[in-house]
């Protein structure tokens, strides 16, 4: 077995791992942290498949800012004093039950089936590289890139109004 | 050109640039990010306070954006030799799609953060009256 498969096992393990403790530790604040070891994993994923812009932007928008902004809330809210209220434990495994049945479906649907030359390339290619993502982004993507801009300033108007005490 | 020769071109070339080639079916790929998702889904189910909802549904998002970067490397080792550029736009979905969850994070979060002042938690049972 080479090095690709060894580090796409790893990184997978990691990864389910990780977001297995996200949904099953009691505290926020371990549910935080072990998101973004989750982060951090997928980015491995993304330098495998040779995407690295999006590995670095993976890390520095989700694991940086959207994280830490989870952070801010919540230990602004302090927690800690009362303990999360937990579901009735009928309601808890409908929900197990429920997602385990579309995992299910979902591997059952997709097992069979077979995708010609399908292939991910590893390690290989630049299309993930800045360069080439920088000229499609700036060329055929201009408008959609702009009106990204538009939607950030909306958003942050509104986070601004919504958090605001009136 | 065939799709075997456009295999044996890429091959060559990386053998020249010393790299050894080992590609990932897609497969694994798309069951790794189906489980993602399902566990997002599960943790959605199954939690009550509010942030740790809104977590799981970043955890759905990133399960989702993998499967499209697997998705675009795959497509580019299909189409490579007709198109240098083939499949970055999948790769560009995915700077979009998370330039949106930058932005649903920081409403989302302002509104959670209103829910809390108000009722001083954030258990999502507590806006039941949202029903009425």
């Amino acid at each position: 077995m080479g090095i690709t498969p060894i580090l796409f096992w790893v990184l997978s393990v990691i990864a389910l791992f990780s977001a297995l403790m996200v949904i099953t530790s009691k505290s926020p604040m371990h549910s935080v942290i072990w998101l973004i070891i989750v982060f951090f994993a997928i980015s491995g994923h993304y330098l495998l498949l040779n995407a690295q812009f999006l590995a670095i932007v993976n890390i520095i928008v989700y694991a940086g800012a959207i994280m830490v902004l989870f952070l801010y809330v919540l230990m602004l809210m302090d927690l800690k004093k009362e303990t999360e209220p937990q579901k009735n434990r009928w309601l808890k495994l409908a929900g197990v039950v429920g997602g385990g049945s579309l995992l299910l479906v979902l591997i059952a649907a997709l097992r069979k089936v077979d995708i010609e030359h399908g292939i991910a390339e590893t390690r290989l290619g630049d299309i993930g590289l800045i360069e080439n993502l920088g000229k499609k982004l700036f060329t055929d993507f201009v408008v959609p890139f702009e009106i990204s801009s538009i939607l950030f300033l909306s958003a942050m108007v509104g986070a601004v109004v919504i958090g605001k005490k009136e | 050109m065939s799709f075997e020769l456009r295999v044996k071109v890429l091959l060559l070339a990386a053998r020249n640039s010393g790299l050894e080639t080992q590609n990932m079916p897609i497969n694994y790929y798309i069951f790794l990010s189906v489980a993602l998702f399902c566990i997002g889904i599960v943790g959605v189910l199954t939690r009550r306070n509010a942030i740790v909802i809104f977590m799981c549904i970043e955890l759905m998002l990133n399960a989702v954006n993998l499967l499209l970067v697997a998705f675009s490397k795959m497509h580019h080792f299909k189409r490579a030799v007709a198109d240098v550029s083939a499949g970055s736009d999948g790769q560009l979905f995915v700077f979009f799609i998370m330039v949106v969850a930058a932005a649903e994070v920081s409403v989302g979060l302002a509104i959670i953060v209103m829910m809390y002042r108000n009722i001083h938690s954030v258990d999502i049972n507590f806006l039941n009256r949202l029903k009425h």
